[in-house]
């Protein structure tokens, strides 16, 4: 198959045949060829990112991925901030939100919040752990195809990020009104918006697709 | 556009979406085929792109005025009870001192949505008319809908915040509005619009236009 492709003309190709993959654009299409080393694949006519890759890029991935996994069980295991007037208190996590949400007659708002800010994270770190832990060690897991798959399609709705911002607007907001004690999740929330996007930026499905031998 | 650009589906190659190989499928029709490397199932384009994008843009539109007309929040105090819709939130930011604050939600909540929709309904319309026009500029369009859309879900979180923590007896207490439910959906539904939608719509016309 990829044998047949060699006789099509790519853009940049230099006359001989190269060892390099073909890839084609995701955005745009285009048939161009994947570049070799470490660095941001960006294609020749649009500009979309291809691939990123790095050195070491699974290893990395592999222990961002644990530090997010033990900050994500903090975050969730604390209350995030305590709401002081005169002499009430009020503490919450961010499952005891969701939970008075739903509690409140608001379920579907409940069960949006609980998916974007705890359930769809911890499966992302879940399905990553599944791969790479393997994976480092020269070992493919059984459905690869399907775990990666489900990572891509999930990614866009892990919002811890836009979460942590959330923190921040219902903080200022809670202020005008109450004392605002900050939580032992928030400083883990805090460290895992930086976690969480560090193990996206290194992990590399590209690199782990090209272990994969295709099968005729 | 200059250069003889190739595309796959020129050369007559199918792309997994998946794994990203790239496919020449030999005997078999490109619509039956399945990527040889992850197994799944291989198409030219995203399958029915630009209805599913327009039906769920519609849906969002729709939804988006009981977003904005019904309340988010309703707090109920000592003094009585006070309904918050979106806009409003941001007004009540901006007096109590949050001013660079108040601006950001106003970005996430009201400008975003916003023009998310427009822009969506820009680049469907183009490609239907399958306009030449400054494809570059469309593709960095969509790349921009997809990157900024789930900021808009912000309200949504200082909304369930906002009334999980203040359930200060009868002194305050903070509920949601169906407001709210109406707008989680518009975020939802324009996620879902601009993952249907295939960007390679976009470029597609250019073949012809290249000869």
């Amino acid at each position: 198959m990829t044998r047949e492709l060699l006789s099509v003309p790519v853009q940049g190709e230099t006359g001989s045949m190269s060892k390099s993959e073909i890839i084609a654009c995701h955005e745009c299409d285009v048939l161009q060829r994947a570049p070799e080393g470490y660095g941001v694949a960006r294609c020749v006519r649009c500009g979309a990112v291809l691939f990123k890759s790095s050195a070491g890029g699974l290893e990395r991935a592999l222990a961002w991925a644990l530090t997010s996994t033990s900050l994500f069980l903090v975050a969730n295991s604390f209350p995030i901030i305590r709401l002081q007037l005169g002499g009430n208190s009020n503490a919450t996590t961010l499952i005891g939100a969701t939970r008075t949400l739903s509690q409140q007659g608001m379920p579907e708002i409940g069960v949006l919040v609980f998916l974007t800010t705890v359930l769809i994270p911890a499966i992302q770190l879940a399905a990553i752990l599944y791969l790479l832990l393997p994976m480092r060690w020269g070992r493919v897991p059984p459905g690869l195809a399907e775990v990666l798959r489900f990572i891509d399609s999930i990614k866009p709705w892990g919002m811890v990020e836009v979460f942590m911002l959330g923190v921040l607007v219902s903080v200022v907001k809670l202020g005008a009104m109450a004392q605002v004690v900050p939580g032992i999740a928030l400083f883990a929330f805090s460290a895992l918006i930086v976690a969480m996007p560090a193990m996206a930026a290194a992990f590399d499905p590209h690199d782990l697709w090209r272990r994969v031998p295709v099968r005729r | 556009m200059s250069g003889p650009w190739l595309t796959a589906a020129e050369a007559g190659c199918l792309v997994c979406h998946t794994c990203d190989l790239v496919v020449r499928p030999a005997g078999v029709a490109a619509e039956e085929a399945c990527c040889p490397r992850c197994g799944t199932p291989l198409h030219l384009r995203k399958e029915n792109s630009i209805v599913r994008t327009w039906a769920l843009l519609i849906a969002a539109v729709i939804l988006y005025i009981p977003a904005n007309v019904l309340p988010v929040m309703n707090t109920t105090t000592i003094f009585g009870t006070e309904a918050d819709t979106i806009l409003s939130g941001v007004v009540y930011l901006w007096t109590s001192g949050g001013q660079p604050l108040a601006l950001l939600v106003f970005f996430a909540s009201i400008m975003v949505p916003l023009l998310k929709m427009l822009a969506l309904t820009v680049l469907l319309v183009s490609v239907q008319r399958r306009s030449t026009w400054d494809p570059p500029q469309r593709a960095r369009l969509y790349r921009l809908v997809e990157f900024v859309g789930r900021w808009s879900m912000l309200d949504i979180y200082v909304v369930t915040l906002m009334a999980a923590l203040v359930q200060i007896g009868s002194l305050a207490s903070i509920r949601p509005g169906y407001g709210a439910v109406a707008f989680g959906s518009v975020v939802v539904l324009t996620m879902f619009s601009a993952m249907s939608f295939d960007p390679r719509f976009i470029w597609d016309p250019m073949r012809a236009k290249n000869g």
